[in-house]
């Protein structure tokens, strides 16, 4: 299943959950820092919560196919492989057209994250962010170019906001065990 | 760009740990033995994929290897926010952001909105909550910028 036929969702929509129960929420949490690195790695997942790795596997797949994983994956650092040039470019872009150009624009080769997410006017009137990533920043800009391109008249303005620094990564931690909330 | 680096080095690759980058971007295979799958697919035994995959891990090429999580479908709350942080009180105010662990991933960004953040939360309900917290700790505005839409989600990085 591809991700970008998800239907839209409002940010704030009650998730449907997708059917998962207790051994499914105690396997993301037994691997929301990773899959271990053993020929086995569904039977090492399995162990400590009860469950044969043909079990844990089944649940996996059935979570992959409701889209509660995107996918099983490697996830690079950008700058570690080269890619120095990390641009957030953002859009103004025409209500009236976004959904059909935000579509367009995904598909061009190279953009990674492409979302529409809310104006604040009058200090940030730019509604499409795409992420760029390039080995410079002119090929960034190349990039930007082809969107500019392709938004045509349905854009006003947009600018790119290259990563200077990172803060902090340490992903998302999307379920923590039971307890008192932080 | 500053002459000062605030970023790592690119890595040194073999041709070996590129195909292994590029290979595993894509996804593992659902499947009994998925790293011997992986392995074969790119010649090599199941033993040397398993090893370099920790190493690049190590070497921080890989910053994670394992399940992307839809938040949003496993009922969290999630989003994207900024501040505009005054240039003198950026290294205090970048401690007391971080310090939330539900902020996932902070960077800093060259415009007036200058901090961007990911936060995600285990409902929904949260974010609000932890936007108000964080506004109560640096006195700055949150400019939330929730996704109203997604049109593509896909990392690819080829090496």
């Amino acid at each position: 299943m591809s991700v970008s036929t998800c239907p839209s969702e409002p940010s704030n929509a009650v998730a449907p959950a997708s059917g998962l129960d207790e051994l499914d929420r105690a396997i993301v949490l037994a691997t929301q820092a990773g899959l271990p690195l053993v020929p086995d790695p569904w039977g090492t997942v399995g162990k400590p919560l009860g469950l044969a790795g043909n079990e844990v596997l089944a649940r996996m797949r059935r979570m992959q196919a409701s889209g509660v994983i995107r996918r099983i994956a490697a996830v690079p650092n950008h700058y570690r492989l080269g890619y120095v040039a990390n641009g957030m470019s953002v859009w103004d872009v025409d209500d009236a057209h976004i959904e059909r150009l935000g579509r367009e624009v995904a598909a061009i080769p190279g953009v990674s994250h492409c979302y529409r997410r809310p104006r604040h006017l009058p200090e940030w009137p730019y509604n499409l962010f795409v992420m760029l990533h390039g080995k410079n920043q002119a090929e960034v800009e190349r990039q930007a170019e082809a969107l500019r391109e392709r938004l045509g008249e349905a854009c006003r303005d947009h600018r790119i906001l290259y990563s200077s620094r990172i803060l902090k990564k340490t992903g998302l931690r999307l379920a923590r065990r039971p307890g008192p909330p932080r | 760009m500053s002459a000062r680096r605030h970023w790592p080095e690119p890595a040194e690759l073999d041709a070996v740990d590129r195909g292994i980058v590029n290979r595993l971007q894509n996804g593992l295979p659902l499947v009994e033995s998925p790293y011997a799958a992986v392995a074969a697919e790119l010649s090599l035994s199941e033993g040397e994929l398993l090893y370099r995959l920790e190493r690049l891990l190590e070497a921080g090429v890989l910053s994670r290897f394992g399940p992307m999580y839809h938040a949003e479908r496993l009922g969290g709350g999630l989003t994207l926010a900024a501040l505009e942080v005054p240039e003198a009180d950026f290294e205090r105010i970048t401690a007391l952001v971080n310090a939330f662990p539900e902020v996932a991933h902070n960077y800093r960004r060259e415009h007036r909105l200058n901090m961007w953040f990911v936060l995600a939360t285990e409902t929904p309900e949260r974010i609000g909550e932890v936007i108000a917290a964080i506004e109560a700790a640096t006195g700055l505005a949150v400019f939330n910028m929730p996704k109203q839409e997604e049109f593509h989600v896909r990392l690819h990085l080829p090496v």
